[in-house]
């Protein structure tokens, strides 16, 4: 990927200064791309959202908030609150991540071809 | 041969192969010290993460607490993996994309100031120092159990050998190093919980063994283990929220753990080494799956020589009991004061005052010989007695040190001595891995964002290389000193690192990629509001002595507090501030926006 310098040194060294720090590209500025962007990040935050309550759910919730009454059902030995906070909750982590990878790894290709589609745009 | 011969070999053997490593990665230019020159494959990645990840403390410290914790253990275990889902879905993704070096590179640039640069470099320097005392001091404690020299030599060792690999080869020579440390401390932590699994119930999947039959005893190995607890008067195993580990603390210590993981600069520098966004998703993934492997075995450690410890030790005479009990008496993590009935008992909670088994603690040699002395004038009633076990439990060491369950499960399971010398080795990996990364962040922060960024911005490639290298060397002498002259216990040292990371960066960087409104100053002054809340509160309740003033949160749960304050401020100060520059909105947006365009910023690579 071609490195670019995109800005000037001494405009973060002058911190406060008003300088742009980037100048606008193209495509940024084309109503089509930004909608495709725009749209992106409506899935992006919505995935992100879904796998966080997830996350806080078997986690915050099964592992430390309900774990009291979890405990009275059994999964093999295990007392289920108890399992949860030292195996199941580490494996959905686990889950987690890996949905979200494949996910967003998607989306990504995804919002390739939709501009690709339009017009041959940004990727 | 003997355990302190393979110990040796086995050290010999895999610190050469980090020299190795390390003189075949080293590094010429800036990029390649600081983040590994972008190249490294996401799997890779996730080993060294891992590896950068599992401390001293996850390594020789966790199965011990959760040994003597039971239930309240799993707030380590969920904190310290649940952290990564927020690293990897709010911060290293979009990180990556930033493309920069640090996080202070990321919070100056985001925030538009030096100030706010300076703020950064600050708390990851202070974090980074306060986690890696607790590492030089792990490698210290290794070589003193398993060689039988002086905490202090070790300490001289692993500074010696972190010295040369970090210098040399930078983050690359680090990277590459850490991928094989993972392999010596994983293999080291699942042998032997592997053996013991087997040992007691049959089955070689420790996390399968955890929830099944004691072989021979036809009751759950939880379940027996609950009812020994409670016959010796500790507290049962499974039960969540005893004593001062009530709900809330455990909730708090739990998010402050989580979100501190995801704050911890070491870490999340981690992920602008590899090669592209994708890249870095993945890579936190296989990150993931390798703690796991670790973090998922430890609670079975954990139980399984809880089990072996009440189970084997109670009630035995001198002769009874096992090989392994005397081989790690003589080191002071164990001391037993019988009580005149040449049987061992072990108890707590109510029963506390039978109890016969303690650890040496800090305590002197001289110290514990005249205690033993006393002992023995008490227990035949001549003059000058004293009770060693009422001596003991003032001193506050009643039980044996929890860095045993790791140390000695090799010698419960019967393994062979090179299994033994093989846990030595995994423990210095996990040690000299963790510390090795912190000294890379402490060096990035001072030479590429206070030197480079702030005083010396013509300075050419070859004087900042110097300048990293030259600081990474004083990083390690003073990272040195705080191993021999350690601020407190391991472990809790580095639980505070956490929380002191969860009150600092993590809104700062979350606020800074998911609102394009907050500007400079609010989330200024939200940092130092959140980190100097948290300092002072665990200071003042660690050293000072306060009592826990904040809704009966104690110290390591605190940084949940602080990173509300820091929220609070932030937001709060924000509709008063301008909102940041158009450039900064626009950089915002691109760091946002999937790769396909080149990286949002990119300074040095067209040099």
């Amino acid at each position: 990927m071609a490195p670019l310098i995109l800005y000037e040194r001494s405009a973060i060294i002058r911190a406060e200064s008003s300088e742009p720090l980037m100048p606008h590209t193209p495509d940024e500025r084309d109503p089509r791309v930004a909608a495709a962007i725009d749209r992106y990040w409506k899935k992006n935050v919505t995935i992100m959202a879904v796998l966080l309550v997830i996350w806080a759910a078997v986690g915050l919730g099964a592992g430390v908030l309900f774990a009291d009454t979890l405990n009275a059902y059994h999964l093999g030995g295990y007392p289920l609150g108890f399992w949860f906070a030292q195996q199941g909750s580490i494996i959905t982590f686990v889950v987690l991540i890996l949905v979200y990878a494949i996910l967003l790894n998607r989306l990504d290709k995804e919002h390739h071809r939709d501009l690709a589609a339009g017009d041959g745009g940004a990727a | 041969m003997s355990v302190q011969v393979w110990t040796f070999l086995f050290v010999g053997v895999t610190f050469t192969l980090y020299l190795a490593i390390a003189w075949f990665s080293r590094v010429s230019d800036t990029k390649g010290f600081y983040v590994a020159g972008q190249g490294i494959p996401a799997i890779a990645n996730g080993m060294a993460t891992a590896a950068d990840w599992m401390s001293a403390a996850s390594f020789i410290g966790m199965a011990g607490l959760i040994s003597t914790l039971g239930y309240a253990g799993g707030m380590y275990l969920m904190g310290w993996t649940g952290g990564y889902v927020l690293l990897a879905l709010l911060l290293a993704p979009y990180l990556r994309k930033f493309g920069h070096y640090t996080v202070p590179d990321f919070i100056g640039d985001r925030y538009r100031s030096n100030a706010a640069r300076i703020v950064a470099v600050a708390c990851a320097v202070f974090i980074s120092f306060t986690y890696v005392a607790g590492q030089m001091r792990g490698v210290g404690i290794v070589f003193s159990r398993f060689l039988e020299v002086d905490v202090n030599i070790g300490v001289y060792v692993g500074v010696a050998i972190v010295f040369v690999y970090a210098t040399l080869g930078g983050m690359k020579g680090i990277t590459w190093t850490q991928v094989a440390q993972y392999w010596v401390l994983i293999t080291a932590f699942l042998t032997p919980a592997i053996a013991i699994s087997l040992q007691l119930t049959g089955t070689a999947i420790p996390q399968i063994g955890l929830g099944s039959e004691l072989l021979g005893e036809g009751t759950m190995l939880l379940e027996k283990l609950n009812q020994i607890q409670a016959d010796l008067g500790f507290s049962s195993y499974t039960e969540p929220f005893i004593g001062s580990w009530n709900k809330l603390n455990v909730f708090c210590v739990t998010l402050a753990l989580m979100a501190g993981t995801a704050g911890l600069p070491h870490v999340i520098v981690r992920f602008y080494t590899v090669k592209n966004v994708a890249a870095a998703r993945w890579s936190a993934f296989w990150a993931l799956l390798f703690i796991s492997f670790l973090y998922l075995t430890a609670p079975a450690i954990g139980a399984f020589a809880r089990y072996a410890m009440l189970d084997g030790l109670n009630g035995k005479t001198e002769q009874e009991l096992p090989g392994w009990f005397h081989s790690w008496e003589q080191t002071g993590l164990m001391l037993w004061m019988d009580d005149g009935d040449g049987r061992l008992s072990y108890t707590g909670g109510d029963r506390a005052d039978e109890n016969e088994l303690f650890r040496s603690g800090k305590l002197g040699s001289a110290e514990i010989a005249t205690i033993k002395t006393d002992h023995q004038k008490w227990l035949s009633g001549r003059e000058g007695g004293r009770d060693g076990r009422a001596v003991l439990r003032q001193a506050g060491l009643a039980g044996p040190d929890r860095d045993i369950i790791v140390l000695a499960t090799p010698e419960m399971a019967n393994l062979a001595n090179w299994i033994i010398a093989l846990v030595a080795a995994g423990g210095l990996a996990a040690a000299l891995s963790t510390a090795s990364g912190l000294l890379l962040v402490i060096s990035s922060s001072v030479a590429h964002d206070l030197y480079y960024r702030i005083i010396n911005p013509a300075a050419t490639e070859a004087q900042r290389l110097l300048v990293g290298r030259g600081v990474i060397g004083v990083a390690v002498v003073i990272a040195g000193i705080l191993g021999i002259y350690p601020p407190g216990f391991v472990s809790q040292v580095v639980a505070f690192a956490f929380g002191l990371a969860a009150a600092s960066f993590f809104p700062a960087i979350v606020l800074g990629i998911f609102s394009k409104r907050v500007g400079t100053y609010p989330a200024m002054f939200g940092m130092i509001a959140g980190i100097g809340f948290t300092a002072t509160y665990i200071l003042g309740s660690v050293y000072g002595g306060w009592s826990s003033w904040a809704f009966g949160i104690g110290p390591q749960g605190i940084g949940v507090v602080g990173m509300a304050i820091n929220f609070a401020v932030t937001l709060g100060l924000t509709p008063f501030y301008p909102a940041p520059y158009k450039s900064v909105q626009e950089l915002i947006l691109s760091i946002r926006e999937p790769e396909g365009a080149p990286p949002a910023l990119d300074i040095d690579s067209g040099a």
